[in-house]
């Protein structure tokens, strides 16, 4: 079966563009070129229809540049992505059309990413209307729809954003996705900001609508717990890489890599009063300037002197599980 | 048993507004002994860092602390005028914050802001000053504590940068420590870095700690106490395990089942309905109770805080086994 969505060997750098007196005083041997960093080194996963993809990692370690490179807000440097088996490259302009639209996305702030000068109606209905998904007559009963399905009442829909609660507002912004009539979802973070009875809310919410319309998510969280229970397959990144993925139960049954072990170590768990504390040394290491060999390695227990040189390869450690590190070899 | 460090008895404060005054925490009552460590939880708009200003003596107008006492100990903190208060305050009553650059200037070096701060209380020399600024650094986990002296706070990551703020805190030893959420924007790896060393100050040195925060698990994991806040009210009170455990406030009750850890995995969540009320308009009595699925009319009467179960309770229908009555 075609996956939903194939990322294969996608690499993302970003720079500064070098102005042309910096680019003079390069060449000359005045000045260091800018510095690069590398939001995506070499990532590939596929999402297949129907699935839900877990990605966690800590700041930094691209699980955004990642979701937005698949949701066609950023280019990849390098590698491409597969959307039922093409590249857009390969469609006609008219379907590369309606392939970015079937993939939405739901941002962290709900207060950001919708215009504060806009009515809920207006934001809900400004796409579809452009994109021919309901007509101007139809346009009240649609948007009433999609609110209704996000859990809004329609009544609400002459107010501004800022008449609404946290909650309410990240559910404008999955109205307004489901507006187009997406089958995939990517949430960036979307439960971060709200409190923990709200949070319960909208899992349960987009567990609703994966039900009801067959959604395909990829889920975006630094939360290992929320991960946990949304989520059919996991990937763990750090810096840039995935080190590990396997199934949801298998992944936290079963960790492979130093890092995914550390991270489940460390989240603060209810079922253990006055724990005792003993962190993962280190600090998360600068993007701009990752450790040689695999990336982990100067925060890892089990560190070899291979570790600082070689990179390891995600590999097949088990049925559909892979991880990437030395120890597995 | 010695008087308790710190006994906060009916705090109670305002703050004025166009549409009047509104109670932000009402009758809120505590108290904390040395070395202990107690969670103040609760949602965004509960009162949990209102709780923490104002045991510190900072709610500016048009705020202020309306009744209640602040027993420091001994001393009634309300009664003291403003220069004995900032005498206690960054010496023996210190606040770490959400987030570091509120208590770090970003222009001055981190070792002149922390000897600033050692002068502001003491008269040391230069020098004593400054290795006690080191030590500091040193003991919250900072490594190579001289040479980082010389850094400006913009050169440290957001995890260091707390760890900073910690140690400025800690210079004066104080017997209580305030920490308003402070390690929410970080990093979960970093968060443990940074509770393994509170949790170590506590125990070494005699710290009392508040530590407010909406994420109960960390509280399961740090504190002894735990009183957890809805609308301006602790609703329950007590040890750790006993309130975690056997949650009692349908309010705690439903917060702990909503957790997804709690669930089982690919399940719709236990949830809460509807949302925190607005803190100038809570429904009358007990402001949980149209979200509550065990209101009844008695529930109209704010409930008064009682000895249940081993915890001090503000509710007509505990809950219990899990289930509410």
């Amino acid at each position: 079966m075609t996956p939903r969505v194939e990322i294969r060997h996608v690499t993302k750098r970003f720079n500064r563009k070098s102005g042309l007196v910096e680019r003079l005083a390069e060449r000359a041997g005045l000045k260091t070129p800018n510095p690069v960093v590398h939001a995506l080194d070499d990532v590939s996963l596929s999402v297949n229809n129907g699935e839900v993809v877990g990605i966690v990692g800590e700041s930094g370690c691209g699980k955004s540049t990642l979701g937005r490179v698949v949701a066609g807000i950023i280019e990849p440097s390098e590698g491409d992505v597969l959307y039922h088996g093409k590249t857009w490259q390969d469609m006609s302009p008219q379907q590369a059309g309606h392939a970015r639209l079937a993939v939405q996305m739901i941002f962290q702030d709900p207060s950001s990413s919708l215009n504060p000068r806009h009515r809920v109606d207006e934001i809900v209905g400004a796409a579809a209307l452009r994109h021919d998904k309901t007509t101007r007559p139809d346009l009240q009963a649609y948007v009433a729809e999609q609110m209704r399905r996000a859990g809004l009442d329609p009544v609400m829909s002459r107010r501004f954003p800022h008449q609404f609660s946290g909650g309410q507002r990240q559910r404008i912004g999955i109205a307004r996705a489901l507006a187009v009539q997406p089958d995939m979802l990517i949430c960036d973070e979307s439960v971060a900001s709200l409190d923990v009875s709200i949070q319960a809310q909208i899992l349960n919410l987009f567990l609703d609508l994966r039900r009801e319309l067959n959604l395909t998510y990829m889920f975006i969280s630094h939360d290992l717990a929320v991960v946990e229970h949304i989520s059919d397959r996991v990937a763990v990144m750090y810096l840039g890489r995935i080190v590990e993925e396997a199934a949801v139960a298998d992944l936290f049954a079963h960790p492979a890599h130093p890092y995914t072990r550390a991270l489940l170590q460390e989240i603060p768990r209810l079922d253990t009063t006055r724990r005792q504390y003993s962190a993962i040394s280190g600090e998360i290491p600068s993007p701009l300037a990752p450790p040689s060999g695999c990336h982990f390695h100067p925060r890892c227990p089990f560190a070899m002197p291979r570790c600082a040189i070689e990179r390891p390869k995600l590999r097949e450690i088990g049925s559909a599980h892979r991880a990437a590190c030395h120890l597995n070899d | 048993m010695s008087n308790p460090m710190l006994e906060v008895r009916n705090l109670r404060t305002e703050f004025g507004s166009e549409a009047g005054r509104v109670t932000v925490i009402n009758d809120v009552s505590f108290s904390l002994e040395r070395g202990k460590i107690l969670g103040l939880v609760g949602e965004s708009g509960s009162g949990k860092s209102v709780t923490g200003f104002s045991i510190m003596g900072l709610i500016d107008p048009p705020g202020e602390v309306t009744g209640g006492e602040i027993l420091f100990n001994g001393q009634d903190l309300r009664q003291l005028p403003e220069h004995q208060m900032r005498s206690l305050r960054g010496n023996r009553i210190a606040m770490i914050f959400q987030d570091p650059a509120m208590t770090l200037n970003p222009v001055l070096r981190i070792d002149t802001q922390m000897i600033e701060t050692i002068l502001a209380h003491e008269t040391v020399s230069k020098s004593v000053a400054r290795d006690r600024a080191r030590d500091a650094l040193g003991m919250v986990g900072i490594p190579s504590p001289e040479e980082r002296l010389h850094a400006y706070p913009h050169q440290f990551s957001g995890g260091m940068r707390q760890r900073v703020a910690i140690a400025i805190a800690l210079l004066h030893s104080p017997d209580l420590l305030i920490a308003d959420e402070p390690t929410t924007a970080l990093d979960v790896t970093i968060q443990a870095q940074i509770l393994a060393v509170v949790q170590r100050l506590a125990r070494e040195r005699g710290t009392g700690l508040i530590w407010i925060t909406h994420d109960l698990s960390v509280v399961a994991g740090l504190a002894d106490h735990v009183a957890v806040m809805y609308a301006g009210r602790i609703v329950e009170y007590g040890d750790v395990g006993t309130v975690i455990n056997r949650p009692r406030h349908p309010y705690t009750n439903g917060l702990i089942g909503s957790l997804p850890s709690n669930n089982q995995r690919g399940t719709r969540l236990r949830q809460i309905a509807g949302s925190t009320p607005a803190i100038a308009q809570l429904p009358q009595g007990c402001a949980f109770h149209p979200r509550c699925t065990q209101a009844s009319d008695a529930c109209l009467i704010m409930p008064p805080q009682t000895e249940y179960d081993g915890r001090r309770l503000r509710c007509f229908h505990p809950v219990t086994n899990g289930k509410a009555t």
